[in-house]
């Protein structure tokens, strides 16, 4: 289900139609206009990096960085091979907003790119892909070959010597290759690692060139800044907070999907539109941007606006925009079990504090689930993720500390009742 | 030991990457060998990854047979082990656990008589428990044969999608 209420990405986009997703559509929706006037033009590549800085554009993977700030990182004069990558390896549990724009909008991602390839003086591109996604890498082939037969990629783009091409990469299923530095590592054929930063991408990236790294996102974004201009995108949602964003709902709604609307629209109204709570149960708690931001209690919630500095400001990370809701019937600490089995499966082992600490944070949480949890166990809970977060190589250990510390925080008295009377405070029926 | 077919789809990979660096395309190489075994073969021993499989699709792109193996066995969806024709993968991660996930894989093990990471005696079924495969929204959902993803798996969804397959 993908419902678009308000768009940048999916304006004028038909799901419903199998054809959306062609260059034939796309074009007659206004694509590949930026991309020409650009060209056309021979805008100066600063001005480009201007105006998707002016747009307040910032990343829609979940680190929420300026795209344009980025961008003016990149050598562009470095005179050696360089490289454009984008990050469609979405395996945070709850997003699923990237393969909505693989499947019904693949185009406004690859002019995305090329256009970013022009500003940062590169040649060659890659999109990696989640493994589990197979039928959407196939279709993003698909578009591929229909643009470069356009002659939008390859060599001398629509006759103007700019020379850009562009290619798809799978991944095999690692939730780590999601990360910046494992992805770049995978994409070179090896084991999906994160390296040690610094050296940043934009320094030592893929092949150890210089190498921007954007959310699937970020870049279907910039089409429609450089076409509409970035005041336009930026008045779609609100200062620093520019443009509309992709927000997958999931969990207990009626209507679970993808809705694109003006960041600063209050949580109330997206849940509105995802048709309230599932048959009318009572909201208890959500995970506003993916499983590894922290819960926040349904009533506090309900009180914000979906955007970056709204959710950072009540404690939580808007992070990919996956909205995560749970009524009244789930046991929060057997959702916290089955999101710690999962950062404890996905630690790619090679810092210590990740590698032992998730397991010790899987094996406590689920001895308190099945009514063996000690008095001390909610210290330990604590003490062993105090030795984990801000101590490794990337953030998954901290991904995994934050469920932990925030289910715990905001509904300990459900994890004491368990320990105390080793049974459920909430006689769950979901799992 | 791979056909022609399979090669031609690894040279066409292999051309996506500069010239010195054949060894992006492994991911692929061992996907498209593994595809091949699994359409080919007729018991779940031939149906999987084997040494002499990787070291061939190692030397077949000129790198250390080890640096394949490494990939082969890192990342989860490389079938390393006797698999079964149909190879059901379902998501019990939190958001298709809150729709009906965990019941889901509940409800192919009964019908199937196994248990989560077995094969059924006739080697037809392989069922697994998998990670968020980026499909909530359609939750609960699972991936059949790695590359196909099946939405809304409700019992009777269920009760078709294995009466299709033969
Ligand atoms: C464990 C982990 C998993 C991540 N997974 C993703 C992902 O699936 N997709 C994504 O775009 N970014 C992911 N990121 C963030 C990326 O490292 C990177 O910040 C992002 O792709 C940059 O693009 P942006 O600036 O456009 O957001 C992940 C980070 C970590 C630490
Ligand atoms: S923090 Fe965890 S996932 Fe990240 S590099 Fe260290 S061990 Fe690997
Ligand atoms: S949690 Fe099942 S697909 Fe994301």
């Amino acid at each position: 289900m993908a419902v678009f209420v308000k768009g940048v990405i999916f304006d004028g986009v038909d799901t419903t139609q199998p054809d959306c997703w062609r260059l034939a559509a796309y074009e007659a929706r206004g694509g590949y206009q930026a991309l020409r006037s650009i060209l056309q033009a021979q805008m100066p590549q600063e001005d480009v990096i201007a105006e998707v800085k002016n747009s307040g554009l910032r990343g829609r993977g979940g680190a929420g960085f300026p795209t344009g700030l980025k961008w003016s990182f990149m050598p562009r004069s470095f005179p050696g091979d360089k490289y454009v990558v984008c990050n469609t390896d979405e395996g945070e549990p709850g997003t699923f907003k990237d393969r909505d724009i693989l499947r019904y909008n693949p185009h406004a991602l690859i002019e995305g790119m090329i256009i970013a390839g022009y500003a940062m003086g590169t040649r060659v591109g890659y999109n990696y892909i989640h493994g589990e996604i197979f039928a959407e890498y196939e279709l993003f082939e698909a578009a591929l070959d229909e643009a470069r037969a356009a002659g939008y990629l390859g060599e001398n783009i629509l006759g103007t010597g700019f020379s850009f091409d562009l290619f798809a990469h799978h991944g095999y299923g690692a939730y780590i290759c999601g990360e910046e530095t494992a992805l770049l590592e995978s994409l070179e054929g090896k084991k999906g690692q994160p390296r040690f930063k610094p050296p940043f991408p934009a320094s030592f990236g893929l092949y150890g060139k210089p190498t921007t790294i954007n959310n699937t996102e970020s870049f279907a974004s910039v089409p429609f800044i450089i076409r509409d201009g970035a005041q336009k995108f930026l008045e779609a949602g609100k200062p620093n907070n520019g443009g509309t964003k992709l927000f997958s709902v999931s969990g207990h709604v009626n209507r679970p999907g993808n809705y694109e609307i003006p960041l600063g629209t209050p949580f109330s109204a997206l849940l509105e539109m995802a048709g309230g709570m599932k048959d009318g149960s009572r909201l208890k708690a959500v995970i506003p941007g993916g499983s590894s931001a922290p819960v926040l209690p349904g009533e506090v919630m309900m009180d914000l606006t979906m955007d970056y500095d709204s959710i950072s400001k009540a404690g939580s990370m808007l992070g990919s925009g996956a909205v995560i809701v749970m009524n009244d019937q789930v046991c929060m600490v057997k959702a916290l079990e089955r999101l710690a089995y999962f950062y404890h499966e996905e630690s790619c082992g090679q810092c210590t504090p990740c590698r032992e600490g998730t397991g010790w944070l899987y094996r406590v949480i689920h001895r308190i689930e099945n009514g063996q949890g000690r008095p001390e166990d909610l210290d330990l809970l604590n003490s062993v993720g105090n030795n984990m977060a801000g101590r490794t190589i990337c953030a998954l250990a901290d991904a995994a500390v934050f469920p932990v510390r925030s289910f715990t925080k905001h509904f300990r008295d459900e994890f004491e009742y368990h320990i105390e009377h080793r049974k459920c405070l909430v006689e769950h029926k979901w799992c | 030991m791979l056909t022609a077919e399979s090669l031609a789809l690894i040279d066409r990979e292999v051309a996506k990457y500069p010239a010195d660096q054949a060894r992006s395309a492994v991911m692929s190489a061992l996907r498209i060998a593994l595809e091949e075994r699994r359409q080919t073969g007729t018991v779940p021993e031939e149906r999987c990854l084997t040494t002499e499989v990787i070291e061939f699709v190692a030397n077949y792109l000129g790198i250390p047979p080890v640096a394949a193996y490494e990939v082969a066995t890192f990342y989860n969806m490389y079938d390393m082990k006797p698999v079964g024709k149909y190879k059901i993968t379902v998501c019990t991660n939190l958001p298709c656990a809150l729709r009906g996930g965990v019941d889901t894989a509940n409800y192919i093990s009964r019908k199937l008589g196994i248990g989560l990471g077995e094969t059924t005696p006739d080697g037809k079924f392989t069922l697994l428990e998998g990670e968020c495969m980026g499909a909530c929204g359609d939750a609960p959902v699972l991936l059949l044969n790695n590359h196909s993803m099946c939405s809304f798996m409700t019992p009777e969804a269920i009760d078709k999608k294995l009466a299709e397959l033969e």
